[in-house]
C-alpha cells in the first residue's frame, strides 16, 4: 500500500491510496478523481489519462514508450514529464509521488 | 489496375500543385472534370459506378456465413444490421465477403478486435481512404484521417488547435445561445421534422463558425457534406452523378480559395488573427501554403466539415430516437440532470453516427483464426463494437447511467481518434441542457427516415412533438 497525489488544473488536491501492480490511471479512475477520463481502458489508445509527473518522481517513472509518445504528441498541453496514467504501473517505490492533471483531456 | 490508377491519382496531383500557382483551384478542378470524361469516353471508366436499389434485406439466418454482405447500404435503414452482426460477431468475427459491389473486405466486428486493429498503424494502414469504396475517379483528395504517421501527425497537429478545449471554452456561451434561439423557435404541440430544424441547423451554424465561413451561406457546407459523404461508389449512398461532385469541389475549391485569400490579406494588413481553422492553418509552418497544395487542401477541409456534420447531427436526432424507445431514461434524466455527461456518451455509442473506417493492411497479419493478406481491404466496424455483448451489459439497451459508456468506439481509437471528440460532447450537453429547461416531453410521432448508406448512420426525417414544461 501506498498513496499518491493527483493536483487538478485548479490545484485541487486529492490523495488516493494504492496497491503495487496497478496503474495510475487505474487508481484515479477508482477513486473518482476528476480531470483524468481514461475512455479506452488503458489500451493507450485515447489519450485521456494524461498525467504530469513532478521532475522528482520522473526517474522513477521512466519515459514514454514509442506508442504513448505518438499518443501524447497530440495534446497540447504536453510537457517533459507527460505520462499516459494507464502505462504508468505503480511500484512501492512510487509511495508518495504527485502527478499533476493537464486543464483538459484530449 | 490498381496500381496503374494509383500511379495515375500521384500525377495528377503533382500536376495540379505544379500549376496552382497560376490555375486557380476551382479552375483546376473544372479541368479535371472534362478530363476524366474525356478519360472515360477513350478507355472506359475504372470501375462502373454502382447503383443501389433497395428491396427488401433477407433474414441473416437463412444466409451461409460467406454470402453475408454487411456493406448493403439499405441494412441500417431496414432495422437488420443487429442481426447481421451479432451473426458475425458470434460466428466468423473477422470475416471475408469476397464479392460486394464495393470489391471484396474483411469486416472485423468484435470490440477487442477492432481497437487491435485501430491501434497497430504499423500493420493497417489508412491510406489512401476511410471509406469502403472508392471516391469519384479523379476527386482523389488527401485528408490526414487516411494518412498514415509521420504525414499525419504533422497535419493533424497544424488543425487540431480549432477544436482543443481551450477554444472550447471560448465558444461555450456561443453555442448556448444558439440552441436557446433554435430551440425556442420550435412549434409546440404540433409535428415537425426535428432533423433540418434542429440538428442540421446547430451543427451548420457550428461548422460556420469554425471555418469563418460567410454565415448566411452555411447550407452550403451542409450540402457539399452530404452528397461528398454521399456517393454511391464510396458509401453506397444515394449520390450516384459524380459530375455533381467535381462542381461542387469546384465551388468548394472556390469558395475557401477566396476566404483565404481574405484572410491572408487582413492579416497582412495587420489584422489579428482570428481562431477559425484558416487562421491557425495560416499561421503553422507546414500548412502556411497549404493552398499550393489543392488536393491535400480540398481534403483537409473536407474532412473537417463531414467530420463536424454527419456526426454531431444524426447524434442530436439519435439522442430523441433513444430517449423515445427507453421512455423511463427520460424519466431518470430528469430526475438525475447530472447524468447528461455519461448520457451524451451512451447516446454517442448507441448512435454510432459512422457506422466504420476502413484500413488496408500492410501485410500478412493473422486475426481471430483468418489471415488477412497483404494489401486486403479491412472494416473496423464500430458499430458493432458498440453492441459487442462481449464489452457491455445489455448493449442494445440505452441506459443514460450506463458505467462504462465513455468506453464507446464511435470516436476511434489510436492516432486517428477523433480531434472533435470534445466539442461533439459539448455541443450535445449544452442540447440537452436547453432542452430540460423548455420542454416536458419529446415525443417522436411516426417511423423515423433512415439514411441510404453503409458508413453514416443517420436520420433524413424525425418527426418530433413537443410539450412545453409547465
Amino acid at each position: 500500500m501506498g498513496k499518491i497525489t493527483f493536483i487538478e488544473h485548479d490545484q485541487t488536491e486529492h490523495v488516493a491510496e494504492f496497491k503495487a501492480g496497478s496503474s495510475v490511471m487505474q487508481i484515479a479512475v477508482d477513486n473518482l478523481i476528476p480531470g483524468i477520463d481514461g475512455d479506452c481502458g488503458g489500451e493507450c489508445a485515447c489519450g485521456t489519462c494524461h498525467v504530469i509527473v513532478s521532475d522528482d518522481w520522473f526517474r522513477k517513472t521512466g519515459t514514454p514508450g514509442g506508442e504513448e509518445e505518438q499518443m501524447l504528441s497530440m495534446t497540447p498541453e504536453r510537457a517533459s514529464t507527460s505520462r499516459l496514467g494507464c502505462q504508468v504501473v505503480i511500484t512501492d517505490e512510487m509511495d508518495g509521488m504527485t502527478v499533476h492533471l493537464p486543464e483538459f483531456q484530449m | 489496375m490498381p496500381t496503374l490508377s494509383k500511379t495515375f491519382d500521384d500525377i495528377q496531383s503533382r500536376v495540379i500543385n505544379a500549376t496552382s500557382r497560376v490555375v486557380p483551384m476551382h479552375r483546376q478542378i473544372q479541368g479535371l472534370k472534362l478530363l476524366m470524361g474525356a478519360k472515360k469516353k477513350a478507355f472506359g471508366p475504372r470501375r462502373p459506378v454502382p447503383e443501389f436499389v433497395e428491396s427488401a434485406i433477407p433474414d441473416v439466418n437463412t444466409l451461409a456465413l460467406e454470402d453475408i454482405d454487411v456493406s448493403n447500404p439499405f441494412l441500417y435503414r431496414q432495422d437488420q444490421w443487429r442481426a447481421y452482426f451479432k451473426r458475425l460477431r458470434d460466428e466468423a468475427p473477422v470475416h471475408y465477403q469476397k464479392n460486394s459491389p464495393f470489391g471484396p473486405f474483411w469486416s472485423v466486428t468484435r470490440f477487442e478486435d477492432i481497437m487491435f486493429v485501430d491501434k497497430s498503424h504499423d500493420l493497417f494502414s489508412a491510406e489512401p481512404q476511410i471509406i469502403l469504396g472508392d471516391p469519384p475517379e479523379g476527386l482523389s483528395v488527401e485528408m490526414f484521417i487516411a494518412m498514415d504517421p509521420p504525414k499525419h501527425d504533422v497535419q493533424r497537429s497544424s488543425v487540431q488547435g480549432v477544436v482543443a478545449p481551450k477554444n472550447l471554452k471560448e465558444m461555450e456561451e456561443l453555442i448556448r445561445s444558439r440552441t436557446g434561439d433554435v430551440l425556442d423557435s420550435l412549434p409546440l404541440g404540433q409535428p415537425f421534422n426535428w432533423v433540418p430544424t434542429v440538428s442540421k441547423e446547430l451543427t451548420g451554424r457550428m461548422l460556420a463558425t469554425l471555418l469563418d465561413f460567410p454565415y448566411e451561406e452555411r447550407h452550403k457546407l451542409v450540402e457539399w457534406s452530404d452528397r461528398m459523404a454521399g456517393a454511391a461508389s464510396a458509401t453506397g449512398g444515394e449520390f450516384a452523378d459524380e459530375e455533381i461532385m467535381f462542381d461542387d469541389a469546384a465551388d468548394m475549391a472556390w469558395s475557401f480559395s477566396k476566404l483565404w485569400r481574405d484572410k491572408e490579406a487582413r492579416r497582412a494588413a495587420g489584422e489579428e488573427p482570428g481562431f477559425d481553422l484558416i487562421s491557425l492553418l495560416q499561421s503553422n509552418d507546414d500548412t502556411k501554403d497549404l493552398i499550393n497544395r489543392p488536393m491535400e487542401f480540398i481534403g483537409n477541409l473536407t474532412l473537417l466539415i463531414v467530420g463536424g456534420n454527419d456526426t454531431t447531427r444524426n447524434s442530436m436526432s439519435g439522442g430523441l430516437v433513444a430517449m423515445n424507445e427507453f421512455p423511463k431514461e427520460l424519466e431518470k434524466l430528469k430526475a438525475k440532470p447530472e447524468l447528461i455527461p455519461n448520457m451524451v456518451s451512451e447516446i454517442i455509442r448507441w448512435q454510432t453516427p459512422l457506422a466504420y473506417m476502413r484500413r488496408v493492411a500492410k501485410q500478412d497479419v493473422e486475426l481471430g483464426g483468418q489471415t488477412i493478406k497483404k494489401g486486403d481491404r479491412v472494416v473496423m466496424w464500430y458499430a458493432s463494437g458498440n453492441r459487442d455483448e462481449r464489452k457491455f451489459e445489455d448493449p442494445d439497451h440505452f441506459i443514460i447511467d450506463r458505467k462504462d459508456a465513455r468506453n464507446h468506439m464511435s470516436f476511434g481509437y489510436g492516432v486517428h481518434r477523433c480531434m472533435g471528440n470534445r466539442l461533439a460532447e459539448l455541443q450535445l450537453r449544452i442540447l440537452w441542457e436547453e432542452i430540460l429547461k423548455r420542454f416536458d416531453k419529446i415525443e417522436v410521432v411516426g417511423e423515423p427516415e433512415r439514411v441510404q448508406s453503409n458508413f453514416v448512420r443517420g436520420y433524413s426525417e424525425l418527426m418530433v412533438q413537443l410539450t412545453p414544461k409547465s
